[in-house]
């Protein structure tokens, strides 16, 4: 398994440790519930080392990345960071990633960690296939490291720290600057629902940067976040996770990414999405709560008028709500909020209900 | 760290109390040991009164954020009661394994059984040894 610069702090802060996407990461350091309510009320500083980054450069790296993404990124700006899918020729989903445009001819692919390997191999294989030469690809993963900082002072705790004006910085931005006197790129994103930063620097910087922000951050109640945190958040906030929601058998259309597919410009899997979109999809991504008392987790059958009809990705109990929730794959016709169905647990079928996305949204 | 084991019990390898109420049944639960591996409890399923379970067969479900674990019968025997609390305060486990949060009481098939359990002494050299 591998191991971020981090992990020797994870381990003196007394976090369980965790296998996630062949990596050994904090999966909590006090409690799941302390970590997920201190985020949502100060901050969390999560590590995100895991994570891919790949970079396209080149003449021709927009070209590839048009042909490799569902997103259309003509009209992307510097500094302006995107979703998207990368989507295999049937349309299904290889991996989620954002992109972030630091230059004319230059971009940064953020991906899952379990998946970098598999993305470079199908962007590699494609720029082949395309005869993108003028595209060069290169894998960062190992040089660059990525912290987040998320909650409602995240700002002004980075803010002592970072070079530039931060609070002018847009929501899915990013800006080239200095961390702690570093180089670093920072955005205003995150996977948590809460505003907050992506913080990228150089691998060797990582762990003296990580130890500024709880020390700056402390006395304005920054605590780390393990990746317990990061799942219940997330939920909440009612986005996707690879490999729950997602996988090569699933489309955008079936989950909440129809927004970040664009059928207007041609790219891998266009043709075999334009034929799902005119013909309508027959599953769907929603979300639900338990009426019942129970937890719905990942693999539970959905059940309707006695019968499986999907199955739950996702399902915990939400710390801010007070409540079981999750995603599951219903059929369309069954997809609308108010809509009754029955989870299976253990055996025993409990009521559930569903409900509009997101679970929780921040008061701005 | 954990709280002291309680010595007016006996222990189980999967973490369970069970404390002899002198009237043929026990009182059980799980150790602070164990709650303190599974952090925030959120969710029990309690047997239903009249259940009979063997010993060391699943007899209720406690849930973290994270994860589901089955809970054993330290004894075997038929449930006469549980504790109703847990369904809207799961976390009496979390702050009270010993006391306000026990699970069940089971009237006991067989009283020689709570004899190959371990004391509270063993029990705690147990989690030395295998701390998680």
């Amino acid at each position: 398994m591998k191991r971020t610069p981090l992990y020797d702090r994870h381990v003196a802060l007394g976090a369980t440790m965790t296998e996630f996407g062949g990596w050994e990461m904090p999966v909590q350091y006090t409690s799941v519930i302390d970590e997920h309510k201190n985020t949502r009320t100060l901050a969390g500083l999560f590590d995100v080392c895991h994570m891919g980054e790949l970079e396209v450069k080149g003449p021709q790296a927009l070209d590839l990345l048009q042909w490799v993404m569902s997103r259309n990124l003509a009209k992307q700006q510097i500094g302006e960071m995107k979703l998207s899918a990368i989507t295999n020729e049937k349309g299904g989903i290889i991996d989620d990633v954002t992109i972030y445009k630091r230059a004319d001819e230059h971009y940064m692919v953020v991906t899952n960690a379990a998946t970098k390997d598999g993305d470079l191999e199908w962007i590699l294989k494609a720029r082949q296939q395309k005869g993108l030469a003028g595209a060069d690809v290169k894998d960062l993963s190992d040089e660059m490291g990525k912290i987040d900082i998320q909650g409602p002072v995240a700002q002004t705790i980075l803010t002592e720290i970072v070079e530039g004006d931060l609070p002018a910085l847009p929501f899915y931005h990013a800006m080239d600057t200095r961390v702690a006197g570093m180089p670093a790129l920072v955005s205003r994103s995150g996977y948590t629902g809460e505003d907050g930063f992506e913080v990228y620097a150089t691998i060797s910087r990582i762990v003296e940067i990580w130890d500024l922000l709880l020390r700056v951050g402390d006395p304005h109640g920054i605590k780390p976040a393990g990746l317990g945190a990061r799942d219940t958040l997330r939920l909440e906030a009612g986005m996707m996770l690879f490999g729950h929601e997602m996988c090569q058998t699933v489309t955008p259309y079936e989950v909440i990414y129809g927004w970040i597919t664009d059928l207007d410009k041609d790219f891998i899997g266009r043709d075999a999405l334009k034929r799902q979109k005119d013909e309508g999809i027959r599953r769907k991504l929603i979300g639900f709560e338990l009426i019942d008392r129970g937890i719905a987790r990942h693999g539970y059958p959905v059940i309707a008028v006695g019968e499986k009809i999907g199955e739950v990705t996702s399902g915990t109990f939400s710390p801010t709500l007070g409540k079981a929730i999750g995603l599951a794959f219903v059929p369309v016709k069954l997809k609308e909020p108010g809509t009754e169905l029955e989870i299976e647990i253990r055996n025993q079928r409990v009521k559930a209900r569903v409900v509009q996305l997101p679970f929780y949204k921040r008061k701005k | 760290m954990a709280k002291p084991s309680p010595h007016d019990r006996k222990y189980t390898k999967e973490h369970e109390w069970a404390k002899p109420n002198g009237d043929g049944t026990v009182t059980m639960g799980i150790t602070d040991h164990a709650q303190e591996l599974l952090t925030d409890v959120v969710y029990v399923e309690l047997p239903a009164v009249g259940r009979k379970a063997g010993q060391m067969q699943p007899i209720a479900v406690v849930e973290s954020v994270k994860s589901v674990s089955d809970i054993f019968a330290p004894v075997s025997g038929e449930v006469t009661a549980v504790n109703e609390a847990l369904e809207a305060t799961p976390e009496l486990i979390n702050k009270d394994a010993y006391g306000e949060g026990w699970i069940a009481k089971i009237k006991m098939d067989e009283p020689s059984e709570l004899d190959g359990l371990m004391t509270a002494e063993a029990y705690e050299e147990y989690i030395k040894a295998n701390p998680h």
